[in-house]
């Protein structure tokens, strides 16, 4: 284990009693409690974490937040690795192991740096140009160009972590919890405002966490602690570490990604939250903008403010010797605290003629080089920067000789650009500010305002009244009292001076080497001017054609740069060029986390009926329909699957079967015009059905086609049983609901999903009348239950409604009864049906029965059939209108050739015919083969001894014993079949009336 | 300047400081023998083969934004002809076949990545209607495999195919042709490809009225001043019902939003494009290493080109449900398009009840990889004022006669489609 | 994510709400007595504005009644809930 050279002896937020053993690159390493993983690398000397996207140039740490674009690792192994981790985010803990990415062999020694030599043939979008030829080559390229793509890798095994969802409502949610996000909290929760305030960091406090100042007479990291201890004081005040909100949508609901503290037991790894509030604060803060010059992107370069936070909060020192770049005051502060920690200053470097401000005379002061009217022109070194190439800077342009300064720390600031993205999901409108040559929150869209860093407020003391403010109004806005105004914060803050701009730095000295603006995409300033060059003008095309932001942070330090920069070559005018649109997530969020519990089995939930439990044990196969499990059969012990069907088939057919229908949709209708409500919503008659009758009805979409079908029995004067399709049940309870609120207000109807309230089976088969008679209270003899008929009555001593109806084309009775009460009438009649030979089936043999009596399904009713197509015209009335009926007239829908309705058998009445088997005149024809129609539903029928099958067929009932190809080329199997009438079982309905 | 990689050599040892426009930007023309509307993939695919196929290369796209900044930029980038209604099967196949050489055709690589199309089946009932649809596709002379649970296994390995899944996966359709391209490129190629055989492309040109002779069309109003044209074509989808006002015209359309993301980018992992039917649902691995989902509509009327977190969600848990691996990778962007949901599913390419003035709408969210045929048939539309017999079906008026093309056979519901 | 006022309920998150299309649509009163064109154009036809629509939803996770949102389908602001037919009008 090697000592920490670089940790400061005293300072800073971490806890040198509570030293973290960690792993980078196969080294054994130390760290403290309350370090970044950046920081403890620093600490250890290593600035080589990674090599970028492109040339595989090294790259060092370059920031110290969520803005970095180059110290990504991959975080752990095996089944918890993570790839692409901020380095500058991760908080160390004890154990942790990361590795570089994008490298191979190893970061220090990297194959893929070949890039970097190749580089002139690889300029931004070279990729459009080339690769095409010849035409079926481009799968090889890609194999190639994707293997060097990508960064990190992901994991192989499934997450072992787990994850939940939070909703919460607040008053005021404060995004960010720097200067002015404890300000704006502050405020809101004195006024009694329910508040959530939300930070990234692992330590709240933003920027105070590496001031030196003083506010209010005491230490900034008092100050906030102070703060801090106030707010954990207010029970309606929650804050939240280690917590980006990260996204704005619509009417003031924000998500917040919370990871949960490594150190609480059995807790989830993350939390998202979803708020929300009734008003925003956005103290989101600034991001320092690099300044961009000849290889600008070597490791030791850094932004100024990050080396302030290296630092001050986390006591290291990020090198011996620095060069401060600036072309703003706020950088001279970084020269301070560096100087103070005992690195040695080189020089500042400041284009300006003369750095005037407070800040930069107490620089003066302390005897620190300064080198005004100076820029960088480019660093030097590889692995790490060892000098500084400096020059005069004089009306925008560069002269004179090329100083060269050594230096192994290298702090540049191009000025501070507000942190506007959750303003700008959030559809507010941005103003370009000369002054501050940033982007600027203008106007709202949504109950939110920014404060502080993220309007352009800099200076510290303005940030915390700027804060105190917004949280007061927003308290105010919540109908609250104003909060006790604040005393202005005493902050011994010397003034800024003026920034001046400066976008790139360009010189003939420096023409060919790269000077990076969007660092980990490594996209250049020559890239940007290719675009340009080429009329990728617009700042979208510029994004996406030099792939300029778009990489993991999101261009959090190169969008400004770029934008201003292609402004410059267009000679036009920054807020011309405009934006690219800020979508959330503000950074990156762990997929696993979005998803939260809905995983696995628990995606959807599931819908069992009462007797589920009975199916289970039976050792039923269950079957997905929607979200509920059906038993799709019941397999004995060394029954093949079509044996099983077979038994359960023809267990109905000579005796008796009893299966699940639970999961049919049944609606209770009532009221006076219930049954004029049914005449409009069906196509059939309603008004002359008696009392305790059943019918068949069928329903339509507006379109003609038909939507659903089903029994619907009359159980009073004003009171309907409707039941649906399984897979219809919930679109056709709304679609009743709508026709009835939105168009039929007039009608008086009630209606009611009963679906979960009663279990229902089906009692099939010649013997179901003698089992049933076995348990129930009532005659169900012929005479008193005729066909379609129905009635209640007490089965197996529970209240029960016994219906007369018919899938399976025997003598059958639907029997419902209470939920609660499923099992026991389940068990009661199987016990029943014991000496009948009585049969569970599922819903397998349930679709061969109704095949064989060629009832329409599923499959037929594929949203384009009519009525005529099949076979139901008549059951159209013809002297009423109802939904859908009219559109029966145009003339697509009452044309001749339509598909319909037909049987199909095979001519060796052997061969299967394959599911979903097309209808072809010949088999031989060459492609594209005219297809005439297709195979709805098909089995082997058990009770036929042949294989059958439903089909739609154009013009298919003039077609009746002509001979067909049914096709399935996907399987080779091409049969010939002749078409039939569809109800091949029992056409006379004999059978089912149980004569 | 034809781009190969001898030019891009050529153009290295000269800094890449003398590589030509990609296109011009030129001022409008009093009068074109064609205006097409919108900037997009389709309107600039019109323009190229008008001038391609039919020499007609006096034609202005007129652009109010920038060039491919809708649907064309905001998709998901899947190219497929997996349909089962003949029309469309037709159509898109023959659009398959235009991606495959689109690249040469255009002399700019789209990064047409034939890596296969596979939609999961959930259930005996998927695998019941993908074998119907992949019968069909076969005897329309599309490429279709039926693959059973293993294959499946093998073919994608980080999908969880274990019976414990929520929907356990049962099999799947291949379409081993389709894959994905790279959206950006298919504007840029064609506008570079139109504007070198004469046609002004018009960026920040709005149009803001059509000016109309009796019930013939003689120009259109714009930002930028009135441009007479003797033939007009709307290809703007998302606003279709906005410019086709503008002459009168009601669609049967509705805009809706549809929300996709991407992940951060990490080494192959995914080499097909992976779909699920239970879930609407797609997922694909981009060249750059990013997973590129596709997720389902807001649910809603709207022209809000924003993200929207429950759509979101919903695509990223079917994600993680069907590859529990990818629970570590992280959501980089999230965004919404807004997409022309027609009545039936179906598109719409053809005349209109106006005298030279056509129409090209109503993609719903299968645009993208229409592109070079509704270039195409659209084209030939406008120059023949007829619809080329691929676009014969995709007419205006077939909602009046009933013949509607409801692949999913969800009915007059525009978000159902 | 929008939040819808049920007329009923108060203001509830949109993921509890379904949604049904235009509300201004009205059926032909006589279906027969209207050509193939009319009909269509009450099926299929919509004004889809951009900017203000008066659309219905049902409160499908509440109190599952129908209600008449006036919403701009740009700004996604809700202006005004009322039961169906009750909107004021514009």
């Amino acid at each position: 284990m090697i000592l920490q050279a670089y940790r400061l002896p005293q300072g800073g937020f971490i806890d040198r009693n509570k030293p973290l053993r960690f792993r980078f690159n196969g080294r054994d390493l130390q760290g403290y409690a309350g370090d970044s993983l950046a920081s403890a690398l620093i600490a250890n000397g290593v600035h080589l974490v990674g090599r970028s996207f492109k040339y595989h140039r090294p790259r060092g740490i370059f920031s110290a937040g969520s803005e970095e674009p180059n110290a990504l690792v991959q975080l752990e192994a095996d089944a918890r690795t993570e790839p692409n981790m901020r380095a500058t985010q991760i908080e160390l803990y004890e154990g942790l192991s990361a590795t570089s990415q994008n490298c191979w062999p190893a970061v220090g020694m990297d194959i893929g740096a070949v890039n970097n030599t190749l580089s002139r043939l690889l300029p931004a979008g070279f990729y459009y140009k080339t690769f095409m030829w010849p035409p079926s080559w481009w799968m090889k390229y890609e194999h190639y160009i994707r293997k060097a793509s990508g960064l990190g890798v992901s994991a192989h095994d499934p997450d072992p972590d787990f994850y939940e969802h939070r909703h919460a409502h607040c008053d005021v949610l404060v995004a960010g919890g720097g200067p002015a996000g404890l300000g704006a909290a502050l405020a809101a929760a004195r006024a009694g405002a329910r508040v959530i305030l939300a930070d990234e960091g692992f330590q709240p406090g933003g920027s105070l966490l590496h001031e030196t100042t003083a506010i209010d007479g005491m230490p900034a990291t008092a100050w906030t602690r102070h703060i801090l201890a106030e707010l954990a004081s207010l029970p309606e005040v929650s804050v939240l570490t280690r917590s980006t909100v990260f996204g704005y949508f619509d009417h003031n609901f924000l998500t917040i990604a919370e990871t949960v503290s490594p150190h609480a037991p059995r807790a989830p790894r993350q939390r998202i939250w979803k708020v929300r509030a009734q008003r925003v604060v956005l103290a989101t803060g600034a991001t320092e903008r690099p300044l961009v010059f000849a290889d600008n992107d070597r490791p030791g370069i850094m932004l100024a403010s990050a080396a302030r936070t290296y630092v001050n909060r986390y006591g290291v020192r990020p090198g011996n010797r620095a060069v401060v770049f600036t072309n703003n005051d706020s950088a001279y502060l970084a020269a301070l605290d560096l100087h103070r920690s005992g690195v040695s200053i080189a020089a500042t470097v400041d284009p300006r003629p003369q750095a005037n401000g407070e800040i930069a005379t107490q620089v003066r002061a302390a005897g620190i080089r300064m080198l005004s009217g100076q820029v960088v022109v480019r660093a030097r070194g590889t692995r790490h920067v060892n000098a500084a190439e400096i020059m005069r800077y004089e009306n925008g342009r560069t002269a004179g000789a090329v100083e060269r300064v050594d230096c192994d720390l290298l702090c540049i600031s191009g000025g501070w650009s507000p942190a506007v993205h959750l303003f700008s999901q959030s559809k507010g409108r941005l103003r370009y500010d000369e002054t501050l040559t940033s982007f600027v929150p203008a106007a709202s869209a949504q109950a939110e305002q920014s404060a502080g860093a993220a309007r352009g407020v800099y200076a510290l003391a303005d940030c915390i009244s700027d804060g105190y403010a917004a949280g007061s109004q927003a308290a105010t806005a919540c109908g609250l009292s104003p909060a006790p105004p604040l005393a202005e914060p005493v902050v011994d803050r010397p003034s800024p001076g003026t920034i001046l701009p400066l976008w790139r730095v360009d010189t003939d000295h420096t023409r060919r080497a790269k000077s990076f603006v969007d660092l980990q995409n490594d996209v250049t300033t020559a890239d940007l001017a290719l675009a340009a060059r080429e009329g990728y003008v617009s700042v979208e095309h510029l994004k996406r054609y030099t792939t300029l932001g778009m990489g993991t942070d999101q261009g959090k330090t190169s969008n400004i740069n770029g934008l201003a920069i292609l402004a410059e070559i267009n000679a036009a005018q920054i807020p011309a060029v405009g934006t690219t649109t800020f979508r959330p997530p503000y950074t990156p969020v762990t997929l696993g986390a979005l998803a939260g519990a809905e995983v696995g089995p628990h995606f959807d939930p599931v819908r069992a009926s009462a007797m589920h439990g009975w199916h289970q044990q039976a050792g039923a196969r269950f079957i997905n329909a929607g979200l509920w499990k059906r038993p799709q059969f019941y397999p004995h012990p060394g029954e093949s699957l079509q044996q099983t069907i077979n038994r359960e088939v023809l267990a109905v057919r000579r005796r008796a079967g009893l299966v699940d229908v639970s999961t049919l949709g049944k609606i209770d209708i009532k009221g006076r015009d219930a049954c004029v409500f049914l005449e409009r919503v069906y196509t059939n008659r309603w008004r002359n059905l008696a009392v305790g009758k059943a019918r068949y009805g069928l329903m339509l979409r507006e379109d003609g086609m038909v939507f659903d079908d089903g029994t619907t029995t009359r159980i009073a004067e004003e009171h309907f049983l409707m039941t649906t399709t399984t897979a219809n049940a919930v679109r056709v309870m709304s679609t009743l609901e709508y026709w009835l609120q939105v168009h039929w207000r007039d009608l008086d109807v009630r209606l009611t999903s009963v679906t979960e309230q009663w279990a229902a089976m089906a009692l099939a088969g010649p013997a179901s009348r003698k089992v049933l008679a076995r348990v129930a209270s009532a005659d169900v003899g012929d005479d008193a239950l005729p066909y379609l008929g129905y009635r209640e009555m007490d089965v197996a001593g529970f209240p029960a409604r016994v219906f007369r109806i018919s899938f399976s084309g025997e003598l059958a009775y639907e029997i419902n009864v209470p939920a609660d009460y499923g099992l026991a009438v389940w068990e009661a009649l199987l016990e029943a049906g014991q000496s009948s030979g009585i049969t569970p089936y599922g819903t397998e043999a349930m679709a061969v029965l109704r095949i064989e009596k060629g009832h329409i399904a599923g499959m037929e009713l594929d949203g384009r059939t009519t009525p005529a197509d099949l076979g139901l015209e008549k059951m159209i009335a013809a002297d009423k209108d109802c939904i859908g009926k009219r559109s029966l007239a145009l003339p697509a829908l009452a044309a001749a050739d339509r598909k319909q309705f037909v049987g199909l058998v095979t001519t060796d009445g052997r061969s299967a015919i394959p599911r979903g088997a097309q209808l072809v005149a010949d088999s031989g024809h060459p492609l594209p083969n005219p297809i005439l129609g297709h195979v709805t539903s098909t089995c082997h029928s058990p009770t036929l001894e042949r294989p059958i099958a439903l089909a739609l067929l154009s013009r298919g009932r003039e077609r009746y014993g002509e001979k067909l190809y049914a096709m399935s080329p996907l399987t080779g199997a091409n049969m010939q079949v002749e078409v039939a009438h569809h109800v091949f079982y029992d056409p006379e309905g004999k059978r089912l009336r149980g004569c | 300047m034809k781009y190969s990689i001898f030019s891009l050599v050529r153009n290295a040892l000269s800094h890449h400081e003398r590589w030509p426009l990609a296109w011009r930007s030129p001022d409008p023309k009093r009068e074109y023998d064609a205006v097409i509307i919108g900037g997009g993939g389709h309107g600039l695919a019109t323009a190229y083969y008008l001038a391609r196929e039919h020499g007609i290369g006096n034609v202005a796209v007129l652009e109010k934004g920038y060039l491919g900044g809708g649907n064309t930029g905001r998709n998901t980038t899947i190219v497929r002809s997996n349909y089962y209604l003949n029309a469309n099967a037709h159509f898109y196949e023959f659009s398959l076949k235009l991606w495959e050489r689109l690249s040469v055709d255009l002399n700019f690589n789209v990064m047409f990545s034939q890596r296969g199309v596979l939609n999961l089946a959930h259930s005996y009932a998927d695998l019941e209607s993908y074998s119907r649809r992949g019968n069909a596709m076969r005897l329309n002379g599309i490429d279709a495999e039926l693959l059973d649970r293993d294959e499946v296994e093998r073919m994608v390995p980080l999908l969880d195919c274990s019976a414990e899944a929520r929907y356990p996966i049962m099999g799947g359709l291949l379409q081993p042709r389709g894959g994905t391209a790279r959206h950006d490129a298919v504007a840029w190629g064609y506008a570079r490809g139109a504007d070198a055989r004469g046609v002004d492309i018009i960026q920040q040109c709005e149009v803001t009225g059509l000016r109309r002779n009796g019930n013939r069309i003689v120009g259109v109003e714009t930002s930028r001043g009135y441009i007479g044209a003797k033939k007009v074509g709307l290809a703007v989808a998302g606003h279709s019902g906005q410019v086709a006002a503008m002459a009168g015209l009601r669609l049967p359309i509705e805009t809706h939003v549809l929300q996709a993301l991407v992940s951060e980018p990490v080494k192959p992992v995914l080499d097909t494009v992976v779909t699920s039917g239970a879930v609407h649902f797609y997922v694909s691995q981009s060249d750059k290493g990013e997973l590129v989902l596709g997720g389902d509509l807001d649910m809603y009327n709207s022209y809000g080109q924003r993200s929207n977190l429950p759509p979101v969600e919903h695509a990223v848990q079917s994600l993680v449900a069907l590859f529990p691996s990818f629970g570590r990778l992280r959501m980089l962007r999230t965004w919404g398009g807004v997409m022309d949901m027609s009545m039936d599913g179906s598109p719409i390419i053809g005349k209109t009840p106006i005298d030279n003035l056509y129409i090209n709408c109503g993609w719903c969210y299968g645009g993208f990889k229409a592109t070079p045929a509704a270039g195409w048939c659209f084209a030939h539309t406008i120059a023949q004022d007829r619809p080329h017999a691929l676009n014969e079906a995709f007419t205006l008026d077939r909602y009046a006669q009933g013949h509607t093309l409801d692949e999913r056979g969800a009915g007059p519901f525009a978000w159902m489609h | 994510m929008m939040l819808i006022k049920c007329p009923h309920c108060g203001a509830r998150a949109v993921t509890e709400f379904t949604y049904g299309g235009a509300a201004e649509i009205a059926r032909p009163a006589d279906p027969v007595g209207v050509s193939d064109a009319q009909w269509t154009d009450y099926v299929y036809m919509r004004d889809n504005p951009r900017g203000v629509h008066d659309e219905v939803w049902q409160h499908s996770a509440g109190c599952r009644r129908w209600i008449a949102v006036r919403r701009n389908t740009l700004t996604h602001d809700v202006i005004a809930t009322a039961d169906p037919g009750k909107l004021p009008h514009r």
